[in-house]
């Protein structure tokens, strides 16, 4: 709680702020826009294919799989599995980042000139992350829902018109905003967690790696009690 | 002037410091020795208030910080520079960017004002024409002469030197002793410099303060530290077979 509080305090000066924040940005979000879109992909065609060959009842209509493979992306598959992923690519960097600078005295450093070492280095990544994070789940929504009708494509499981029509049937942007709050709230524990590992470590190399370790753990731990938790009050 | 009185530290059952009381002059290079492990690094840690000290205080120029708020230790620390031992740069950023980061984060100067501190003081610890070199392509001379740049940009009243040239070539460290020297003499700065380096003891030593096992065991300037007979102190002066053979 004292470290939070030390965090979320206003930056000292505005303008290393924002600098900081255009690199988090980049950091955080563009460069992990690779590891999304292969992974969103992949499962998007997976899920579609999965349920067009789970489908054996000629009641229901083929266009199911295009419906089951938008809710399964836009409710589960984007907001959560993509913030786990995050989690250990994200939390994984700023604990490390973090912790290394703690060991090579970096931190103390800061400390001696005077900077409120906590808010110069947690608040960005922390604001980075909660701006930056939906905007890779939105990505990842489109690119899931894309991968399933190339596997439909490909495979002719299910004809382009069906897949269309059924992410079309029943569609209700409350679910949009069901998944983006829950993206909110996971990029914030990602980062709040992966910078408190981080800045908490003593020692050197080892406990670096621990402290890295520790944070991917936390930080999917709560992401899935917080998944939980947040599915009840939303959709509830 | 900064004064420790009655400094006490400890790490859970461990008494690190020992009721510690000394005093470290302006323009003068103040040093703290002893061997590794007696205390010096977290006595040092203790006065920049790094770590919170159990019992005593820490004066400033007659102001008390142990007893300041965080808003009054910032304004405290802008007046002090730190060289910690592994020279701490920040990696993300070039010996330029190093060196302005406290210039950008504490002072409203124009970019061209910034620039020109920034090649001053790097002209000062002769790195001249060196502003865009990352920190992974300096040595640790340079990496050192980095550090004391970054740690005088904003003029310092306190220098704090924590074992400057370990890991240096004798020459090297020779060249940063001096550096430091020259600049607590040139500005009038009250440096304190930990080392357990016996050639710095005798080369910029104006006043030495050895710590023994957490305890000022003994306090002079270089010209006495050759002739004392306080054994404690003798087993660490003449512990190298150099100094050994020259004291024969």
């Amino acid at each position: 709680m004292l470290l939070m509080q030390r965090v979320f305090t206003r930056p000292q000066k505005g303008r290393l702020f924002w600098q900081a924040l255009l690199f988090e940005i980049d950091q955080l979000g563009i460069d992990s826009i690779g590891i999304v879109a292969f992974i969103s992909t992949f499962m998007g065609a997976v899920v579609a294919i999965q349920t067009a060959y789970n489908i054996d009842n000629p009641f229901i209509p083929m266009s199911m799989v295009g419906w089951t493979t938008r809710q399964s992306i836009i409710l589960e598959f984007s907001p959560t599995v993509i913030s786990l992923i995050l989690a250990g690519k994200v939390g994984s960097r700023i604990a490390s980042q973090i912790g290394t600078m703690r060991v090579t005295e970096q931190i103390d450093a800061l400390e001696i000139m005077g900077v409120n070492s906590a808010n110069y280095l947690i608040l960005p990544k922390v604001v980075a992350s909660v701006l930056i994070n939906p905007v890779l789940i939105v990505f990842s929504m489109w690119l899931g829902i894309i991968g399933g009708w190339g596997a439909m494509l490909f495979s002719k499981l299910v004809s382009t018109h069906d897949y269309i029509h059924g992410i079309q049937i029943d569609f209700q942007a409350y679910i949009i905003f069901y998944a983006l709050t829950k993206t909110i709230f996971f990029a914030f524990i990602i980062s709040t967690v992966s910078g408190y590992f981080g800045y908490q470590t003593q020692g050197g190399a080892l406990e670096v790696g621990q402290a890295s370790t520790k944070a991917v753990v936390v930080s999917s731990i709560v992401i899935i009690l917080f998944n939980l938790v947040l599915t009840q009050l939303l959709l509830g | 002037m900064i004064e420790a009185r009655n400094i006490d530290k400890y790490f859970g059952e461990n008494h690190v410091l020992r009721d510690v009381t000394c005093k470290f002059h302006p323009g003068k290079t103040n040093l703290i020795i002893g061997q590794s492990g007696s205390g010096k690094t977290v006595l040092m840690k203790c006065l920049v208030g790094l770590y919170e000290v159990d019992h005593g205080q820490v004066f400033y120029d007659g102001r008390n910080f142990s007893v300041m708020n965080i808003g009054q230790r910032k304004e405290i620390r802008q007046e002090l520079g730190m060289l910690f031992q592994g020279a701490a740069l920040f990696d993300s950023m070039n010996v330029q960017e190093n060196v302005m980061f406290p210039l950008n984060m504490f002072t409203r100067k124009s970019a061209e004002e910034k620039l020109d501190r920034v090649n001053f003081v790097l002209k000062r610890v002769n790195l001249e024409n060196q502003n865009k070199l990352t920190t992974s392509e300096l040595s640790g001379g340079m990496k050192k002469r980095v550090a004391i740049a970054r740690a005088i940009v904003m003029n310092p009243k306190y220098l704090f030197c924590d074992e400057p040239n370990s890991g240096l070539d004798p020459i090297t460290s020779n060249l940063i002793d001096l550096l430091i020297q020259e600049l607590t003499y040139e500005y009038g700065i009250t440096t304190i410099v930990n080392t357990h380096d016996m050639n710095s003891v005798l080369s910029i030593g104006d006043s030495i303060e050895f710590i023994y096992q957490g305890q000022i065991w003994w306090s002079g300037s270089k010209e006495e530290i050759l002739h004392m007979g306080n054994k404690e102190l003798n087993d660490f002066v003449f512990g190298m077979e150099l100094t050994k053979r020259l004291r024969k």
